[in-house]
């Protein structure tokens, strides 16, 4: 099945509603269509201080990167549209930071690659993010279970 | 010639974003590169750590070893934070 793969990089935010009525739209027989969300968190010990998130990224890599994870994707998975916006720039506490939809003949489809593009665009799409909270700032390390989650896709089996 | 970018802490503690490097006879992996952006001293030697120091040649993810013939975009950045 060819699936149709679209992807951008952008400083500007995105509307659920926009995204999931063109991911509906473009589907072929859609059964299911999974949209995940990810949302700048606040810190928890940070107090009242101010705080926002500044993306950084590699232009051309990233863009190649989610192509790449994208089309591993939809080799795994019976997907008709495979939709992915990350945003970079400064970010506060609360903005969509990130959207995935998927949409498949069948939930398990959509919901898998959903949640397997998410996994590795954690880590191996070259985004980084710069916490900055008062007059501190600091780089986001990178964590152990974000690599542990998508390591975990490499032995299991894609579902059809 | 080849194109380097560094970028996120990387950029930070090297105090540039961007170079140009004339092949250098003496160059011809990425350890090469490495070991000769080390030897400027100060924090290039950061660029040795590969548990905490990622290389992209041509914009993908390369180990070490990998062969340079001269004309490759390489970039160095920490592990990556998205979503």
């Amino acid at each position: 099945m060819a699936t149709m793969i679209r992807v951008d990089v952008q400083p500007q935010d995105f509307d659920l509603a926009t995204e999931y009525a063109s991911v509906r739209d473009k589907a072929d027989n859609p059964g299911a269509v999974t949209i995940f969300s990810g949302l700048v968190r606040e810190l928890q010990d940070s107090g009242s201080a101010e705080q926002s998130l500044t993306l950084e990224h590699y232009p051309g890599m990233t863009e190649k990167a989610l192509q790449d994870i994208a089309e591993q994707a939809a080799d795994r998975w019976p997907l008709s549209v495979c939709r992915i916006i990350h945003r970079v720039g400064t970010l506060q506490p609360g903005d969509q930071i990130v959207l995935v939809a998927t949409a498949s003949s069948h939930r398990e489809a959509a919901f898998e690659a959903a949640h397997f593009i998410m996994d590795y665009l954690k880590t191996s799409a070259p985004f980084w993010k710069k916490q900055v909270t008062g007059t501190q700032n600091f780089w986001v390390d990178s964590r152990t279970s974000d690599h542990e989650a998508a390591a975990r896709w490499q032995n299991k089996q894609g579902a059809e | 010639m080849l194109s380097i970018h560094y970028f996120a802490s990387v950029r930070e503690a090297l105090g540039r974003d961007s170079e140009t490097i004339e092949q250098a006879a003496q160059i011809s992996t990425v350890a090469d590169l490495i070991a000769m952006l080390s030897a400027r001293g100060g924090a290039w030697p950061l660029l040795e750590d590969r548990n905490r120091i990622l290389v992209a040649v041509n914009q993908a993810v390369a180990d070490r070893d990998q062969t340079l013939t001269g004309n490759e975009e390489i970039a160095f950045f920490p592990p990556m934070t998205g979503g």
